[in-house]
């Protein structure tokens, strides 16, 4: 019998998970990558809810798992043509072309682009950033403003391209509202004389420990958390932001001047998402993101006989949730290919 | 004269509020169903950053029968149509507060207070 | 001898046309009777003056040959041309023959049935030429007509994707209108079969049929039959569309003579209703019914409504008044206004007022008001400012903290009483302020700080001021290299006719292309606030499609000069949406600040 192979498209936690499964069932797997490196969003992270475990742990352990003979990694490089054989695809990736018994999809997210809210100042005031900015910022270990002084005050909105018609997003991202108050304790373990906020339309603490890590949050750390959201932002003479919103359990609107805020830009689904749904005619659910077969008991299945999906390609998610959802997938591409 | 004074409860007393009007609003506007208070309505509001009118809130008190407040501060609203563009939800707040005042006005009888 | 010019089968026409023109002198005459002393002496005054020569060939071009459908449309225009210019020339041109040829007094009917009266009238090459003449007019008419039923079954053929339904009785009268040719057609075909006269159509067809027809008896009853239908029709046409034949006419005296509409003058808004030939020509054109699905809410539905007394609320309060349907409606009818004076005013009865809105005064030369919409667009307000600063203007932000809206939304949601306090209200602190303009940024302010506040100063939007600014050289630009095309929001080009302004701005600073969907025939982005029931996906729906009419020539940016049309395009748009103020501020040249700037006593706001 010859070798099966599986082309996997993407090489975030999604796809590289799921190369080192299957690579271990047997299988020979062709990993494409359309960055230089691998890793996707997880290179970006520094640490992990609700552990706090640095980002690059897991990324280090994802890398060992594809190190194996039977994985073959192309970074840099995209798939152009797809053509549906009887069994099979044909893919033209790079100039050559290569036959794929089994296609997973693990195309994960894109940030929210924050500038679409104009009303919040992303890319018009230089002190509102986004999670992302802030991880970055974690990443160097220095939190500073625009001007280069310690914040004495950081608001977090919550919600920002999620959960919002006008933004065309009516879904959850699930991941912000314990991403927003795992940086706000990291803000108040780097600068512990600045005042947090963290500003809410409702606290999603989904996971295991999640309700702890906010709790800790308002307990240990003094982070205090307005429900309410942003209406719109400006800025000071200081280059500071006066955000103005409501206070709802006060029931009477608030103005507060921050000296950084930050978006929590939702998931939505990325730019490679929708190259391959036209390549491979995949259909995409009302929320844009992939359309699972079953929403229970196929949920790693396309539309699509022989393309499987998996990750934040399908629906907002985790790291913890992306890579036991890239196991799943890996044992129905088994399955698939055993019949 | 038995030594009782008859007290308003300050609880909001869902069964005996006549909600006849409340159903029409909801009728003639329904957006105003998925609501999730997040008040940004209120936040950017000029007539609300100057005066009690709370839309969001108003709006709370509207849907459970209690008419009082908002009877006084729905005239306030210039309807700039802000809310409604801020609005995460798609809720019309504008043609909300159109309709409100149509049903409460022509109703004014019903209200009266005792 | 005065030959016998009767015959009983006139009856149904002649007596029909008396009660026509009975209940339309009557109906015309009640209309100048209610109109206010101020309109009906403008009737008596204009009556005898040289408004009435006007009209009247405003009639003609409009009327008869029917220019505006021809100018969107050519085909529906020559249906409409052939219908009425060859029904008056049929009329003209039979009067002028009858009267030619009539031996001794003629009734009034006489040029109407003339072909029955004087079958046979080869005496001379004079008369056979009329003959051919009126064939050939009948014939103009047939071909009308024959487009019409088309129309009816199938109105893509006519270059109309959607034409209006009909009511029972428009139907009735309708077929009767429809029959009154064609048995016209029958009727002096069969007269000319028989006395082997008539033209190239009429004796050709009379002597075809005589030779399968016993059209010596079909002859009279054809011609009762012909009677009958103009009766049916005269009879219906105060009931139907029709009546927008006579009444036109009327209307367009009564604009000539210098009446106008208003909420104060709701007899006009009368006529202009009975004037709506329901030809729907607005269907199409409203982008409700070409990119959301909506069929029920356009003008001549409105105005039949209307006119029939149905419940308007829904329909009045669906509409983006974006003025698409006025630009192209052939009678002219003030389709928005009409729709505004039908919005339920409860703001009349109300209580209390907008006392709590801070009174500011300050002294200087431009007044700027962004607007509320400019607030959640900050990009534009920060544009603005940064020019405002780089003019050296003194100028005045209006309403940079708590400003008051300017009253247009209220206006606009028929809330009247409240507008006009709330206009009085922001009138009086510009006027304090002593300034020589005021600069709005959006369109809807605007509209209704040039039309609605009589400030006595200038008026301009920020793209007109931006292109003064550029022209007295108080800023310099350096053009980038962008290639833009330039949305005109409605209530800026179509609302208040500025097309060309902000157009110069963007050719001053980018590569300005140009759109089919530009200037009168502009497209609405959908956020019109105007609409009052418009659901959000329904918005979305038109601004994707819009946006992608707009960028066929695959422009770098969409510019645009409202805060509305940006909020409604971006984030449904793979093109860069910027306002002209932003491009302009993008283009500004630093230069150090001014002397005028320094020495103002009000801080500069940044």
């Amino acid at each position: 019998m010859t070798m099966k192979t599986i082309a996997i498209i993407g090489a975030g936690p999604a796809g590289m998970e799921a190369s080192g499964s299957l690579a271990r069932l047997g299988y020979h797997v062709v990993l494409i990558e359309k960055e230089a490196t691998v890793g996707g969003h997880l290179k970006n992270l520094f640490q992990l809810f609700p552990d706090r475990r640095p980002g690059k742990e897991i990324l280090t352990h994802l890398v060992q798992t594809i190190k194996h003979p039977g994985i073959q990694i192309k970074v840099n490089s995209e798939v152009s043509e797809v053509q549906k054989l009887d069994n099979s695809f044909a893919l033209k990736i790079n100039e050559e072309t290569m036959n794929a018994d089994a296609v997973l999809v693990t195309t994960g997210f894109d940030l929210y682009d924050a500038t679409e809210k104009e009303e919040y100042g992303y890319g018009i005031y230089p002190n509102v950033i986004t999670s992302a900015d802030l991880e970055q910022m974690f990443h160097n270990g220095k939190v500073v403003t625009e001007e280069g002084k310690t914040p004495k005050r950081v608001a977090f909105i919550h919600c920002v391209g999620s959960r919002d018609e006008k933004a065309g997003n009516n879904y959850c991202s699930k991941v912000c509202c314990v991403t927003a108050v795992k940086q706000a304790i990291e803000i108040k373990e780097l600068l512990p004389e600045t005042e947090v906020f963290c500003y809410y339309m409702d606290i999603r603490m989904f996971g295991p420990y999640y309700e702890e890590l906010y709790r800790e949050a308002q307990e240990k750390w003094g982070v205090m958390f307005i429900r309410g959201k942003l209406s719109e932002a400006s800025q000071n003479m200081d280059g500071s932001i006066l955000m103005k919103a409501e206070d709802t359990l006060a029931g009477k609107p608030l103005r507060m001047n921050t000296d950084l805020m930050v978006l929590m830009a939702g998931m939505v689904p990325s730019a490679s998402s929708k190259k391959v749904a036209q390549q491979f005619k995949m259909e995409e659910g009302q929320n844009r993101f992939f359309k699972s077969a079953d929403n229970h008991y196929r949920y790693n299945e396309s539309q699509q006989m022989g393309v499987f999906i998996a990750g934040a390609c399908v629906a907002p998610m985790n790291i913890t949730d992306t890579i036991a959802n890239a196991r799943a997938a890996a044992v129905k591409i088994d399955e698939y290919l055993k019949n | 004269m038995w030594g009782f004074n008859i007290t308003k409860t300050r609880a909001i007393d869902f069964d005996k509020n006549n909600r006849e009007p409340m159903m029409e609003i909801l009728r003639l506007e329904p957006s105003i169903r998925v609501c999730i208070a997040c008040g940004a309505c209120t936040a950017t509001c000029t007539s609300g950053n100057l005066t009690p009118f709370n839309i969001r809130q108003l709006n709370v008190f509207m849907q459970r029968g209690e008419y009082q407040e908002l009877k006084k501060e729905m005239h306030k609203c210039m309807l700039c149509g802000k809310c409604t563009l801020v609005c995460p939800r798609g809720v019309n707040l504008r043609h909300l507060i159109l309709k409100t005042r149509e049903v409460l006005l022509n109703e004014e009888p019903l209200f009266a207070q005792n | 001898m005065q030959p016998n010019y009767f015959d009983p089968f006139v009856l149904p026409f002649t007596l029909s046309m008396f009660a026509l023109l009975t209940f339309l002198v009557f109906k015309y005459g009640s209309w100048i009777y209610r109109f206010g002393a101020s309109d009906r002496k403008k009737v008596f005054k204009g009556f005898f003056s040289r408004n009435s020569w006007l009209a009247m060939k405003e009639i003609f071009m409009e009327g008869l040959l029917h220019r505006k459908i021809f100018k969107t449309n050519r085909r529906l225009g020559y249906m409409h041309m052939s219908l009425a210019f060859g029904w008056f020339l049929l009329i003209v041109v039979g009067a002028i023959e009858a009267h030619t040829f009539a031996k001794g007094s003629s009734p009034f009917y006489f040029p109407i049935f003339f072909r029955f009266f004087v079958p046979g009238t080869h005496e001379s090459f004079f008369s056979d030429g009329f003959t051919q003449l009126m064939d050939l007019l009948l014939l103009f008419v047939l071909s009308g007509l024959f487009l019409a039923v088309l129309k009816r079954f199938k109105s893509v053929w006519v270059g109309q994707t959607k034409t209006s339904r009909k009511k029972p009785i428009d139907r009735v009268v309708l077929t009767s209108l429809w029959l009154i040719f064609p048995l016209r057609l029958l009727a002096e075909s069969f007269t000319s079969g028989i006395h082997h006269s008539g033209g190239f159509l009429t004796g050709s067809l009379g002597t075809f049929f005589g030779v399968f027809l016993p059209i010596n008896q079909l002859a009279y009853p054809a011609w009762w039959a012909y009677s009958l239908a103009l009766g049916f029709f005269f009879i219906g046409l105060p009931f139907t569309r029709y009546m927008h034949i006579p009444t036109e006419m009327v209307l367009i005296f009564f604009r000539n003579w210098g009446i106008k509409l208003g909420v104060d003058n709701p007899v006009l808004m009368e006529v202009e209703i009975n004037s709506c030939p329901k030809c729907g020509i607005c269907i199409d054109t409203c982008q409700l019914s070409s990119m959301a699905g909506i069929h029920n809410t356009q003008s001549v539905y409105f105005i039949q409504k209307l006119r029939y007394h149905e419940d308007y609320n829904q329909v009045a309060e669906s509409c983006l008044m974006c003025g698409r349907c006025e630009a192209v409606c052939p009678v002219a009818i003030d389709l928005n206004s009409i729709r505004l004076m039908h919005r339920a005013d409860v703001s009349a009865t109300r209580e209390e007022n907008f006392g709590f809105i801070p009174v500011q005064t300050r002294t200087a030369d431009v007044i700027y008001f962004a607007g509320c919409m400019t607030h959640l667009t900050p990009t534009i307000k920060n544009s603005m400012v940064k020019i405002l600063n780089a003019s050296g203007d003194k100028y005045w932000f209006f309403d940079k903290e708590q400003g008051a809206c300017c009253g247009r939304p209220l206006k606009l949601a028929g809330q009247l009483e409240a507008a006009r306090e709330l206009v009085e209200r922001n009138r009086q602190m510009m006027m304090e302020s002593g300034a020589r303009m005021l600069v709005a940024s959006c369109p809807i302010c605007y509209k209704t700080f040039a039309e609605d506040y009589h400030l006595g100063m200038e008026v301009l939007h920020h793209s007109q001021y931006l292109e003064r600014l550029m022209a007295n050289k108080q800023i310099s630009v350096e053009k980038l290299e962008v290639s833009a095309v330039y949305h005109d929001p409605c209530e800026l080009g179509r609302g208040s006719g500025i097309y060309e302004s902000p157009r110069a701005v963007v050719q001053n600073v980018a590569k300005l292309k140009s759109s089919v969907y530009q200037k009168e025939n502009a497209l609405c982005c959908g956020g019109s606030i105007a609409h009052l029931t418009l659901p959000l996906e329904k918005k979305k729906q038109i601004a994707r499609e819009t946006l992608r009419l707009l960028t066929v020539e695959h422009p770098q940016v969409i510019a645009t000069g409202c805060p509305l049309c940006k909020k409604s395009f971006t984030g449904e748009s793979g093109t860069k949406i910027m306002d002209i103020a932003e491009l302009v501020a993008k283009a500004l040249v630093a230069k150090p600040v001014r002397e005028a700037a320094k020495q103002q006593k009000e801080p500069v706001y940044l």
